[in-house]
């Protein structure tokens, strides 16, 4: 099953690569990868996405609550969460194409952050299965670009994972 | 008063009661030596390989329960000490290693003798620590000790610029850290403790398992106790021999691929399994899934990581060994139930069945000497006594299987990475932390060849110890696998040219013994014994043939031995 594991770890150089060290070494799985600092300028929260049977996701837990830097963990896939990915997503419009994107565009409340003659470059948040669904829709329209942050989640209500 | 960063250095070992540093200089940690020079409370031990100093280290920390510490250089220091690391990383021998960095402004330049330490020892360290500013070297230092001596023990690197021990700033250690982000449990869950004893004393076939974890939290008392007052079988693991009384009725032997037919048999038929500070080593379980059919498990470890990893278990304590193990005493002895006698009696006796089998019987009338014949005469002539450690393949298992370790952190040997190369220093660290103790090393002469050139600072220091090479002229471990699943196709594991073992330790000015004859053995070992000034060299011309029996086939359960 797919988790998102949330994770505070110290904001060190080298966390980073412990983190993802672990991975590769005991050859877990890494669907994506996030990291930046949080208000806490000591901490950074990292989302990871990951997939495996319940054994393995307990491995996976214990195993990122033995790194020193690890500082608190969630598994936001046990509880009621919100997941977000944003995307950015560069597509060659010419002609009709033109109008009939943007009007994709609207549908899926994205937006057109950058036009060019030729091209348009648009921003969409959502879950990852809503982006995939942008990137069916488009079609036939010559893709240029895609750059996708990986998810970010957060529990719903009063639950937090902070310190 | 503001003191440079080699200064503190030097000034952190003495204050966390360092007596002993075993490493090898070189550039990028020479202020750091020349700090040494000037004092002399922390004694430093020069090998001939950086390897060795962590394998000393790590067995010094292993025969103590102290922090070993190794100190080397940049660069190529650093990469000869990964072994050692990764050696003590996997049997959680607490050990702090200190490597010599480039300085500061050169890293990532490629500059002369840099190599990204922390990098390459990520994978095989509890944590490591570049340090970069010199007021955090103090700090670091202890936090460096801390984690590896608390918790679950392990190695930690702390990775030092030169730039760092030329810049000076106030010395302050602190007397504790606390990190946030890490703080062992100590205590197990009481709830669980209790429903652990409920099960025990219910259990008709018992079968205490016990490993490392026993050794490394001082807890063979305890554990002693415990089995006592239930009169309940115990095994132990390679790592966790010592930590119940070796010639003790209760004790049924190793258990695991060169384990006893009665340790095996009984983990195969156990109705409640109590697993302590061991960790359900492939090498253990055989097969996982034909591991314990019939067991309730319980599990008491330190690290949660362990628990389930392997095999999943019904009772997890997470806990220290040592602390959860008295919880369980005073718990039974707050019980008023008691273990069932009768069914007890009957499972003694299917064990004692099982033990009539003698498992580990071998030719005592061969004419050629026998290694097995040789560790049990060794303990004989040592009185059970001696620390023992041991290099990696068939010496090892016979060492484990015929040396009856009745104390803990006598017994000291690679168990989790195998390492050849380990037994040599290894007995060098255990000399310097017991100077008046017997300490042997159990070797073959292929792994004695992977340090040998510790012989030289063995000599520079007059370490009295004694080197049992079971010299069987072949990679005996290797040839037997191919004897057994390569139809004797022995690619590479017959050894030529050897040394003359006997003129090689003579050249390093120790005694050298050649023993070619079993009736000879018993007298080689005493005259070995009474030489106390000097390291002797035994070399034993054994049996080229012999192989490990009994034998647990990889992928076989434990109720599937080879025997002999
Ligand atoms: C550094 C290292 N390289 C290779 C091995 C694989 N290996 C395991 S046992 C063994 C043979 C050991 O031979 P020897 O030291 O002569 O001992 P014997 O088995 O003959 O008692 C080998 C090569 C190892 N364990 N460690």
């Amino acid at each position: 099953m797919r988790h998102i594991i949330s994770i505070l770890l110290e904001n060190e150089a080298g966390a980073l690569s412990r983190v993802a060290g672990l991975f590769s070494a005991r050859g877990y799985n890494i669907e994506s990868l996030t990291v930046a600092p949080t208000d806490d300028p000591s901490l950074s929260r990292m989302t990871l996405v990951t997939s495996g049977t319940d054994d393995v996701i307990e491995q996976i837990v214990k195993q990122l609550n033995k790194l020193i830097e690890v500082v608190k963990l969630g598994d936001m896939t046990e509880g009621v969460h919100i997941e977000r990915e944003m995307m950015l997503i560069k597509i060659r419009v010419v002609g009709d194409q033109r109008e009939e994107i943007k009007r994709l565009s609207d549908i899926f409340r994205g937006r057109i952050i950058d036009v060019s003659q030729t091209t348009y470059t648009i921003e969409l948040t959502g879950t990852g299965s809503k982006l995939d669904a942008f990137i069916e829709a488009v079609g036939s329209t010559p893709i240029l670009e895609v750059v996708r942050s990986g998810a970010i989640g957060i529990q719903r209500g009063e639950k937090a994972l902070r310190l | 008063m503001e003191l440079t960063g080699a200064e503190i250095f030097v000034r952190c070992l003495q204050d966390e009661g360092v007596e002993h540093i075993f490493g090898y200089p070189g550039g990028a940690v020479l202020h750091i030596y020349d700090e040494l020079y000037k004092q002399d409370k922390v004694q430093h031990v020069l090998v001939r390989h950086e390897q060795a100093a962590t394998h000393a280290a790590d067995a010094y920390a292993r025969a103590t329960g102290r922090a070993g510490v190794a100190l080397v250089t940049s660069g190529p220091g650093a990469t000869n000490a990964v072994t050692g690391i990764a050696t003590a990383y996997m049997d959680s021998a607490p050990l702090v290693v200190f490597t010599g960095q480039v300085p500061t402004a050169l890293i990532g330049n490629d500059a002369f003798q840099e190599v990204d330490s922390v990098g390459i020892t990520r994978p095989c360290v509890k944590h490591n620590f570049l340090v970069k500013d010199v007021r955090d070297l103090a700090t670091t230092i202890k936090k460096a000790f801390y984690i590896a001596t608390t918790g679950r023990p392990g190695p930690v690197v702390v990775d030092i610029p030169k730039d760092i021990t030329a810049e000076k700033t106030e010395y302050h250690y602190p007397e504790t850290v606390s990190l946030r982000s890490y703080n062992p449990t100590v205590k197990g869950n009481i709830r669980q403790v209790r429903r652990a004893v409920e099960i025990m004393l219910g259990a008709r076939r018992p079968m205490i398992y016990t490993g490392g974890g026993v050794i490394l939290d001082d807890a063979a008392e305890e554990l002693t106790t415990l089995a006592r007052m239930l009169d309940f079988p115990v095994t132990n693991t390679l790592m966790g021999l010592g930590g119940f009384p070796g010639t003790d009725r209760q004790f049924v032997g190793m258990l695991g691929m060169h384990g006893t037919y009665e340790a095996n048999l009984a983990m195969h038929n156990c109705d409640v399994l109590i697993a302590i500070g061991a960790r359900f080593d492939d090498r253990v379980t055989g097969n996982v899934e034909k591991f314990c059919p019939t067991a309730t498990i319980i599990h008491v470890d330190v690290d949660p990581a362990s628990i389930s990893k392997n095999v999943k278990v019904d009772v997890p304590i997470v806990g220290r060994v040592k602390v959860v193990l008295q919880d369980m005493l005073r718990e039974l002895a707050k019980s008023d139930r008691r273990p069932d006698v009768e069914a007890l009696a009957e499972w003694w006796k299917q064990i004692e069945e099982w033990r009539s089998m003698e498992c580990l019987k071998y030719d005592r009338d061969a004419d050629v000497i026998k290694p097995q014949f040789v560790v049990e005469k060794l303990f004989e002539v040592t009185g059970g006594d001696a620390f023992v450690t041991s290099d990696v393949g068939q010496h090892q298992m016979f060492a484990a299987q015929f040396y009856k370790f009745d104390r803990p952190r006598r017994w000291i040997n690679s168990g989790g990475l195998g390492t050849m190369g380990f037994g040599l220093p290894a007995a060098m660290g255990v000399q310097f932390a017991h100077p008046d103790e017997t300490v042997v090393c159990i070797t073959g002469e292929g792994s004695i060849q992977m340090n040998i050139q510790e012989l030289s600072t063995i000599r520079q220091y007059g370490l009295p110890l004694k080197v049992v090479n079971l010299n069987n002229r072949y990679l005996g471990m290797v040839r037997q696998w191919q004897e057994f699943f390569y139809q004797g196709r022995y690619a590479m594991s017959y050894m030529e040219s050897l040394p003359d073992f006997v003129k090689l330790a003579e050249a390093y000015g120790h005694v050298g013994i050649q023993v070619e004859k079993p009736e000879d053995v018993e007298g080689a070992l005493r005259e070995a014994m009474e030489i106390r000034d000097r390291a002797v060299f035994l070399n034993f011309l054994t049996d080229q043939t012999e192989n490990v029996y009994p034998m647990i086939p990889a992928g076989a359960g434990q109720n599937e031995m080879i025997l002999i």
